[in-house]
This record gives structure tokens, sequence and C-alpha cells, in this order.
């Protein structure tokens, strides 16, 4: 009886969790919901911090994955404990004796629309971050006017906001926004281009280069400031009230496109897995690992293992190295060797 | 007429409306001083800050909030040591800043 190793989501974790484990002579198969892999990342277009193409990446995963047997449109239906590992029953009516499972389910974009304030839905010209990478993928979107004049950068929706349910911070959207903004000024160089942020945090390789490229290069203007409510004016601009607490002054100003910079949540269905395999869920919703220091990989349960962003906000690096990490690991349980 | 109180004017920047030309054309000179991030290193190394409010910090912010007025009244107090130009972190060249600025308004009130 073949003995599987299942990956469950098919965004990049997943991707290059199965990848390796083949690599390693082990048999995953890959759960993916939707029908097609990639996750999140197949709606990014190009990626901080080398502006490298998404769509290449995810390419470059699925040539690793022309041996490994992909379930895609499929979930666990249920998940039952064998002697040795967990016999999965998928929606599509597969059985796969398993003897390990990575989770690799990835987060959820904070629904936008529940910051009420920020008009996301009601008025006509306030996108996401997620609907300015589609629409430079190409996707044509009304909400982005023609030629804007000014344009305007809202950090931190959903994240840091103990009332939305978040506290925590999603880190990859200041660079985001950076990138996002240095985008646009590049397609509208005519437009005064603006950031409201609360903290700036551009932890990672080369962001602060980002940043000063931004200031100096592409007078993007950065007001540290919440931005406290938009309303939309009579000629369908929106206006943005923010206090610009460096100089302690409130600032308005008029907007042709607003992008809200939504953040990094748990998955609403995460419950389900802790559950059915009997380990706690973390305090933030996403899955708790053995340890958030040396054992992020590895969860309390033998056999059970994480890799990417389910277990909280991860840049790509990060997730691929997770990734890698958990298969590792994975061999390493099934041989005996750990 | 006499109500008892007294509306102050609104202090609120607009900022579709503010006058950033100085600020742009000593960016056109050095586009260094963009990078400002408001850390205030200038500001607390600088003697006349104490005593004046002189504050590079303060002058970078209050150019690109077009508070030009502020800005006339806080270089006056300068007195070209240069302590600040060294412990900038993004390496903004303060002092020539503050030089380049008092020959703007110079030219600017000279036009005038
Ligand atoms: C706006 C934005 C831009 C970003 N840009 C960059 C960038 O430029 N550079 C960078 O380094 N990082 C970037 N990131 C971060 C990057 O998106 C994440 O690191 C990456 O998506 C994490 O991958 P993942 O596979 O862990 O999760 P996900 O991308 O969320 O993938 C999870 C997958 O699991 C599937 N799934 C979920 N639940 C189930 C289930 N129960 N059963 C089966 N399948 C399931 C989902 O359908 C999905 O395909 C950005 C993030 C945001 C929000
Ligand atoms: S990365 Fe920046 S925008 Fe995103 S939550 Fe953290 S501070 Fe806010
Ligand atoms: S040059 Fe002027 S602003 Fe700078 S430290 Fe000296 S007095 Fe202060
Ligand atoms: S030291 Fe430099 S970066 Fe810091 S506030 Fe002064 S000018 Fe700005």
């Amino acid at each position: 009886m073949a003995e599987y190793i299942a990956v469950v989501g098919g965004g990049i974790a997943g991707m290059e969790t199965a990848v390796r484990l083949k690599a390693l002579g082990l048999e995953p198969v890959l759960i993916e919901r939707s029908e097609s892999l990639g996750g999140h990342v197949a709606s990014w277009h190009r990626l901080f911090p080398d502006m490298s193409h998404a769509d290449k990446l995810i390419k470059d995963l699925e040539k690793g994955l022309e041996d490994v047997d992909v379930q895609l449109g499929a979930e666990i239906s249920s998940l039952n404990p064998l002697r040795k590992g967990y016999s999965l029953v998928l929606t599509n009516g597969k059985v796969y004796p398993c003897r390990a499972i990575v989770l690799a389910t990835g987060f959820s974009l904070f629904p936008a629309e529940r910051k009420e304030e920020y008009g996301y839905g009601i008025y006509d010209h306030v996108i996401t971050n997620r609907d300015l990478e589609g629409w430079f993928n190409g996707k044509a979107d009304s909400r982005v006017p023609e030629s804007p004049r000014a344009i305007g950068f809202v950090h931190c929706v959903g994240s840091r906001d103990i009332k939305a349910g978040n506290s925590q911070c999603s880190k990859v959207c200041c660079i985001t926004a950076i990138k996002q903004a240095i985008e646009m000024k590049e397609k509208f160089p005519e437009a005064e281009v603006y950031c409201f942020y609360m903290d700036l945090r551009l932890f990672g390789k080369k962001y602060e280069d980002f940043y000063i490229k931004a200031q100096r290069d592409y007078n993007i203007h950065f007001i540290r400031g919440r931005v406290s409510e938009v309303a939309e004016t009579i000629d369908g601009q929106v206006q943005v009230k923010a206090e610009d607490t460096l100089s302690g002054k409130p600032v308005r100003v008029r907007l042709d496109l607003l992008v809200l910079m939504a953040g990094i949540v748990c998955n609403a269905d995460n419950q389900t897995f802790t559950q059915a395999v009997q380990m706690p869920l973390d305090d933030d919703g996403f899955f708790r690992s053995r340890d958030n220091v040396g054992a992020i990989t590895e969860s309390d349960r033998p056999g059970v293992f994480f890799a990417g962003a389910c277990t909280g906000a991860k840049t790509i690096p990060e997730t691929l190295a997770e990734a890698r990490s958990a298969a590792l690991n994975v061999y390493l349980y099934v041989k005996g060797l750990k | 007429m006499d109500f008892g109180f007294s509306l102050s004017p609104s202090s609120a920047v607009n900022l579709d409306k503010v006058d950033l030309s100085l600020y742009d054309r000593l960016a056109a000179i050095d586009p260094g001083i963009r990078t400002c991030i408001g850390c205030g290193s200038c500001s607390a190394t600088c003697t006349a800050s104490a005593y004046s409010g002189m504050s590079v910090r303060k002058v970078l912010l209050a150019m690109q909030r077009g508070r030009m007025q502020e800005v006339e009244k806080m270089l006056s107090n300068c007195m070209l040591c240069g302590k600040c130009t060294m412990v900038c972190p993004r390496g903004i060249n303060t002092r020539r800043l503050i030089l380049n600025a008092c020959r703007l308004y110079a030219n600017v009130e000279g036009e005038a």
C-alpha cells in the first residue's frame, strides 16, 4: 500500500513542499481547493524586492510537479487517525492513506468592505492591493481612472486593528504599498501619490532601498497618520481626511484613486483541521507552531507539519524556506530519524 | 458683534492646494532632501534648537505642507554650524539645504 504524504493547499508553500518531498523520494499528494495552483501569488503581478514576475515563479514550481499527484478542486472531507498516520478521504471520493500531513493552507485577505469608513464597495474609485495587482496583470477595472492626477494608499487596512479582529501587523503591505506606489508613478508620472501610514515597517533585504527610491526618485508623499474617513465628492473623486501626526495638523486631499492595503488574516476554516487532529489553534487564529523560534514548521502533533502563511504573515522567500524545512522534517520523521 | 467666543482659523492642511514650489526647487538642486525620515537627530543636536525653535526636521516638514512663514522664521535662527549634517542618518547635506533655501528666499524676495 502506497504511503502518501498529504500536502494540503496548492499555494507556493504547498507546491514547494511537494516538489521537495518528491525529490527526497517520498510520495506527496498535493490537494488544492481551487481549480489552479499558485494560491495568492497567482494573483500578483511583480514581486518585491526584485520586481521579478509572479507567473514565472509559479511556472517554475509547476515544472517540478510533473510527476506529483495533484488533486485540484478537492478538499479533505474526512480525516481519520490510523495506527501510523491518517486516512484521508477527499471531496472527490479519493482515499489516501498518509504517513504525514503538511498543512499549507495559507491566509485570507482581510475583507476591505468591513472597514466601511474607507468606502470599499461603496465609492467608485476605492480598490484594494489585490485589485491593483489584478489591474497590473491586465484585468480591466473601471474603478481605475484613465489618467489619475492624485492617488492614495492606505496602510494597515484590517491589520493592527483590534476592533477589526486582527491585532497583528501583516508585514508585507508596507513594502507592497511602496512597490505599488512606484509602479503607479511610473505609469502616471504626472500624478501625485500619497501613502498614509502609521509606521513604515520595511524589515527585509532591500526594502529600505525601495523606500528611499520612492522618496527621492519618485517624489511619493508619505503622511504619517491613519486615514480617518473617506468621502465621495460631487465630481466623483474621493476626499481623504487624516491627521498629519508629524506636524499635528489635520490634512485632507482629493484623490482620483484610493488603494486599500488589505491585511493578512487567518482562514476561517482553520479550526476544522485543528479539531480533526486534536491540536490547539493559536490565539491569532493561525495554526500554532510547536515553537515560534526553533520549530516553526512543526506542530504539537506527531506527523503534522506546517509550511508558509498558514502560521502567520510571511513573505515569499520565508514561505519557500519553510516549505523546504517542512519537507526535510517530514523526511526525518518518516525515516524515523527524528 | 460679540458672541462671547471666537473661532480660530482652521489649521487644516489642504494637500490639493499647498504650494510646494520652494521645496520642489530645493529638491531639484538636491533630491536627497526628499529622503528625510523625520528622525529628529538634526534638531536634537542643534544648539540653536533649544533656544530658538530651529529644526531642520520641522523646516523640511513645513516646506512639504506649504507653511512657508514658519520656515523663514526658523531659518533665521540657524548659525550654520553644520552639526545637523554630521548626524543625519540619510546623509542629507542639511547645512547646504539651509544655505540653498536662504538663497532661494533672497531671490524670491528680490523678484518681488
Ligand atoms: C497584496 C500582497 C502582495 C504580496 N506581494 C509579495 C511580493 O511581492 N513578494 C513576496 O515575497 N511576498 C508577497 N506577498 C506575500 C505572499 O503572497 C505570501 O508569502 C504567499 O502567498 C504565501 O503562500 P502560501 O502558499 O503559504 O499561502 P497562499 O498563497 O494563501 O496559498 C494557500 C493555498 O491553499 C489553498 N487552500 C486553503 N485552504 C484549503 C483547504 N482547506 N483545502 C485545500 N486547499 C486549501 C488555497 O486555495 C491556496 O491556493 C504578498 C502578499 C499580499 C497580501
Ligand atoms: S506591514 Fe505596514 S501596512 Fe502592513 S500591517 Fe504592518 S505596518 Fe501596517
Ligand atoms: S547648522 Fe543650523 S540647524 Fe544645523 S545644527 Fe547648526 S544651527 Fe542647528
Ligand atoms: S536628521 Fe536627517 S532624516 Fe533625521 S529629521 Fe533631520 S534631516 Fe530628517
